[in-house]
Order: structure tokens, then sequence, then C-alpha cells
């Protein structure tokens, strides 16, 4: 394990999530839960973070932030889809103003279902992430300038997700 | 007169986790106009009853919100009971009563805790949250949910708590009361909070009742709006008094949040004790064909629910007017003339759930 | 069980005069809501005193204007605009008129619309 892996640093948006994936992320970073831990910290700064935690699925006014964030963050990057509405749409798949899952914008590595998803797949799937991240850093992954035409690398996921 | 200059705070902000943006017109470090742009989280979900059917539709409505869930679930059930004129059991009415305090208790803890943060105060922040795990640890022992619960169904609710368990949740919550008492403490009487809090943003008591301010933003200027005193569900056979501050600031807002916990314990130690037995649901046929305005008291103040059904298993109209909606005016007002190092905090102060805004 | 609501109807010159009233007998504004009921668009004014709600409504069409109540409730803007951008009703005279932004949605004024979203074809599975 290199010491990117050993402290990573994460940055959080909520893009049209009901807010019950976003405070469970919340409690992740809590005395119960406590995944500093692992080293991992909140950043506010795309330029900081290694993972990029996104809760709740697309829509009009948020995809452009969601891009944004993504080509900010320098590489080695990996996203988080946390959430049934990041992974799919979930329930909101069928209101008009849903595009569905994240993974239609920017390229997914880790899935981690729920409704809410729970602090311990929440962390799973963090953990999970630093393993992509590893394999990223090793193999040179360069990440894709996504734009919004982004979609088209939407089955483009690295290896080693947890779908 | 010096130059204006707009300074765009949000989407994404280190303060809320949730996407709020506001454009803040500065003169110096003064802030002289605020304009609010919402839209990042608008799913629009109410258009979704003509997919699902009127008894599918709750689990629509807890996913309003995942802070407020139970209560928007309870809410809607209760707009279509009362046009289908369904008279539920009471022992489901004592449940949901029980249940909305605690979700009352998760919310204020939250909210504390984030305010906290806002503040800088970092320990705080965790030791709230620390106390929340009880709460939820108790909310998902009974509902299967931590936050997400659903557990409300139109014509009663989905599970039953055992009379023990029902004892062990007051006797937890008894346990606890120290500890809440003791965060309450530094809210109330530490004085670099109290020097960050008092006299800040100050909303009079005329400007909170014609903007349209509800629950602790409205209760912490001394408009004594609560919705639990109109008696639904189980809150007519409860003694209650609902937590009113006159002061306006940010300081009087956090004091009724961390006073109501003490309520929200009070009221189910009575639930627990004046449970009925029976049956927790009963039978329902046909559609709703009517028109209700359902209101209830969210942690965040009054919600609205106005249902519109024909006769049909598809609603017409479901539209639902949040606290958070109707507490963007007052914040307007109270941004305009505070410095900018106050805006997270004043921001924080009327506890905005976007989520629930935009729908 | 909760008190039945009766709901008024009113013609849409008289919504001011009513919001004016209201205030003046010390409601506060509660909710402004839009229902679309065949070509129709029915609004929603919603008041209360002491928890006793007064409920006007208005019947309008698509594109017809009604007349803003800012001037009398400031906070009416929120929902004003609400209306103006998820149903195409032009409010005049809205004291911060948004002209639109608001809202930001895929589909111009979704509430007037029924809509049929294609589905994707990994969510038919």
């Amino acid at each position: 394990m290199t010491y990117l892996a050993k402290s990573p640093w994460i940055i959080h948006y909520d893009a049209s999530s009901c807010n019950g994936c976003d405070i469970e992320i919340l409690a992740c970073l809590t005395p119960m839960y406590d995944v500093e831990r692992f080293g991992i910290i909140n950043t506010g700064n795309p330029k900081h973070a290694d993972i990029f935690v996104v809760t709740g699925s697309i829509n009009e006014a948020n995809r452009e932030v969601i891009q944004n964030i993504y080509n900010q963050m320098s590489d080695p990057k990996v996203v988080v889809a946390v959430g049934i509405c990041a992974c799919s749409g979930g329930v909101f798949r069928e209101c008009y103003n849903v595009a569905g899952g994240i993974d239609k914008l920017i390229p997914v590595d880790v899935y981690v279902p729920g409704c809410a998803a729970r602090p311990e797949s929440i962390i799973d799937g963090i953990v999970t992430a630093l393993g992509v991240l590893e394999e990223k850093r090793n193999k040179h992954v360069s990440s894709p300038m996504v734009t919004d035409h982004g979609h088209t690398h939407r089955h483009r996921h690295a290896e080693g997700g947890a779908q | 007169m010096s130059k204006q200059i707009t300074i765009p705070f949000g989407p994404q902000h280190p303060v809320l986790p949730e996407p709020l943006h506001l454009d803040l017109v500065l003169e110096d470090e003064k802030v002289v106009d605020v304009i609010p742009t919402i839209g990042y989280v608008h799913r629009g979900l109410e258009k979704l009853v003509e997919k699902r059917e009127y008894t599918e539709y709750v689990f629509i409505a807890e996913r309003i919100c995942g802070i407020c869930s139970h209560i928007h679930g309870q809410t809607y059930v209760q707009g279509i009971e009362q046009i289908m004129g369904l008279e539920i059991p009471e022992r489901a009415q004592y449940l949901r009563t029980i249940w909305s305090e605690y979700s009352r208790l998760h919310s204020h803890l939250l909210w504390l805790g984030l305010f906290a943060d806002s503040m800088g105060f970092e320990s705080v922040f965790m030791n709230s949250w620390r106390l929340r795990e009880h709460i939820l640890d108790d909310l998902e022992a009974t509902t299967g949910g931590r936050v997400i619960q659903g557990v409300c169904k139109v014509g009663g609710v989905r599970r039953d708590i055992a009379p023990e368990k029902l004892d062990e949740m007051v006797k937890g919550l008894k346990g606890i009361e120290h500890e809440l008492q003791a965060l309450t403490n530094v809210f109330l009487h530490d004085s670099s909070i109290q020097h960050r809090l008092k006299g800040i943003g100050v909303l009079s008591n005329d400007d909170a009742y014609y903007l349209g301010a509800v629950g602790p933003t409205a209760r912490g200027s001394g408009v004594a709006i609560d919705l639990r005193e109109t008696g639904y569900a189980a809150y007519g056979k409860i003694n209650f008094k609902p937590v009113v501050e006159y002061d306006g600031d940010c300081y009087a807002r956090c004091a009724v949040r961390a006073k109501e916990m003490f309520t929200s314990i009070d009221i189910i130690e009575q639930c627990a004790k004046k449970i009925p037995d029976g049956p927790v649901d009963m039978k329902v046929t046909g559609a709703p064909d009517g028109e209700f305005l359902a209101r209830a008291e969210q942690p965040r103040g009054e919600v609205i629910h106005y249902i519109k059904g024909n006769g049909k298993k598809n609603l017409v109209r479901h539209r639902v007017r949040t606290p958070t909606f109707t507490n963007i005016p007052p914040l307007v007002t109270l941004l305009k003339g505070c410095d900018l190092a106050d805006v997270p905090v004043i921001v924080l102060s009327i506890d905005p759930c976007i989520g629930c805004a935009e729908r | 069980m909760m008190e039945p609501q009766q709901i008024t109807p009113i013609s849409v010159g008289d919504v001011v005069t009513k919001a004016e009233q209201a205030k003046k007998d010390g409601n506060r504004l509660v909710q402004i809501g839009c229902t679309k009921i065949e070509d129709n668009f029915e609004i929603l004014y919603v008041f209360d005193k002491d928890y006793k709600l007064t409920n006007y409504r208005i019947t309008v069409k698509q594109n017809d204007e009604i007349p803003s109540i800012s001037g009398v409730y400031f906070g009416a803007f929120v929902y004003e605009n609400e209306i103006h951008d998820l149903y195409g009703i032009h409010v005049t005279g809205i004291n911060i008129d948004f002209k639109g932004t608001f809202y930001k949605t895929a589909i111009k004024h979704p509430f007037s619309v029924t809509i049929v979203k294609e589905d994707d074809a990994c969510q038919n599975k």
C-alpha cells in the first residue's frame, strides 16, 4: 500500500439526492463509524481530492457542476456513486427532470446501492475505491475530460469496481 | 460609496452538504443584497402521481427528503385518510407520533452538529452526531430503516412496537438525557458561541409572521406556530407546550431547537404510557375522491401536502409546500446587512433542507 | 380526523384585494399552489390565522396573466416564480422576478404538459 491509499481525500457532491445518503456519508465521519481512522478526510476543494463521492442522480442544473468537479480533480481519481439514485436514478428515474445515474455523465468506478445507503456499505465502497485508486496510479490511467457528451464514456468503467 | 461586488456562494460548498446557491452582493464586508437560486436538487417528483398509485406513492413522499422522511410520509397518508374518511386505529396514531418525535430528535441533533461545524466547533459536531446514533439505533430497531423508515401506509402503520421495547426505548432516552443536557448547555451558555450567535441575523416578530416563516425560525422570533397543537395523530391527547423564544437572532433559533429535544422526549414518554392495545392498520378499499390540505409539524416547521384525487388510483395533483421553501424569504431578509463571515451561520440557522425545498 | 376545509372561488381581478383583506385580518400566507385540470389551471391561495385556513381559488388558462400579491406578502415571490416556471402562467409585477430561471428543468413548463419519458433500455430489466 502506498501513502496515497493510506490517506485518500474525498469530495462529496449532492447531485439531486433526497439528503438520506448525504447524512449517511456525514455519519461515516462521526465517532460511530469514524472513517478518519483510515486517513479519509472530507475536503471541499476538488483539486485536493482523490475520491469523488456523488449522491443522487443527474438533473439539468447540476450536470455542469458535476462535470466541473470531475474535470478539476487531478489524476488518479476515482468516482463512487452512493445510493440507488446515483447508480441508476432509483425511484426518481421516471421524473422529468432526472436524467438517470451518474454514469451517464462521468465514468463511475464503484457503485454503492441502497436507499439510503448504509454507512457500512458506504465505507465498504470507499475502501473498494482505494484499490481502484491504487491500480489507476500504478497503470498511470489518465481520466477523460468530460463534456456534455460525456455519456460516450459510460461503458468504460475501470476494473475492480464493486458492482 | 464603495464599489459593489457579487460573490457566488455554493452550490458545491464545504459548509453545506446540500447545494444551495446564493449570489451575495457585497459592499466591503457587508451583504447588501441576496439572490437565491435553487433547482440543483429539483427532480419533479410531484409529477410522479401520474405513474404511481396513491398507495405506492407513500414511498415517493417519504423520499422528498431523507431527514424529514417519516413526517412527509405521515402527512401524505393523513391527507389521503382524511379524503377517504378513514378512522385509523388509535395505536397506529400513537406509533406515528412516537416515530415523528424520534425523527425530530434525530433532525435536531443533526442540525446542532452541522451548526457547531459552521461555527468551527468540530468536537461539538462529533458529539451531537454520536448522540444521534442512539436515536437512529432505536429507529432502525423499530422500523428497519435508519433515515428512511417506510413505516407509514394508508390506513395505519406497517410495524408494531412491542411493549417491552417501548419501555426500553423510553429508558434509553432517559439515559442519554443528561448527555443531551450537557450538549445543550454548550450551545446555550458557552461564551464564544454566544459571541457568535447573539444579535446576529435578527428577524423581527412581524417579519417572521408576514414573510411566512415557520417552525423554529418563526418560534425563535416569538411567533408561536406549532402545528402539533392542532392535535393531528395522537398529539391531541398529549400535554406539551411549544418552545418559544423572543430575540429573533441565531441564538434564539438555536435555543428553540435545543429545548425542543426535551419536549420530544417528554412526548415520547407520555405516548408510551398512554398507548392503547389494538390493531395497527385497517383494510383500505377504493380511492380518494376530493381534495385536502394536510398539515403537520416537521422539525423545520409546517409542511403542507395538497392532495387532489378524482376517484381513480392515480391522484390528480400532489403538491408539497415544505418548510424550507417558505423560509427562503425570511432568509433573504436576514442576510441583508450581515457580515460576509456570518453568512454560513445565518444560512444554517434557518435549518435549510434543500432536498425538501426543491422536490 | 381534521376539520373539513372550504375553498372559495374568486375571480382573477379579486386576488390582490382578497390578499390585502387577509393581511388586514392578521392572516399569514401559507402557500400558493397550482393544479392542472384538463385545459384549466386552478390556483389556490391559502392563508392561515390561529390554525384556521382561508382558501381562495382562481381558474385560468395557460398564458393568462395573473397579478402578483408579492406587494402585499413579500414572500409570495417564491410561489409565483414557481408557478411561472412549472406551469407557464405569467405573473405580473413580482418584486423579485427570476424571469423563468427559478427552476432549471429539462422540459419547459413541465407541469403543463403530459410527459412520456422513454425508458432507458437498462431500466426495463
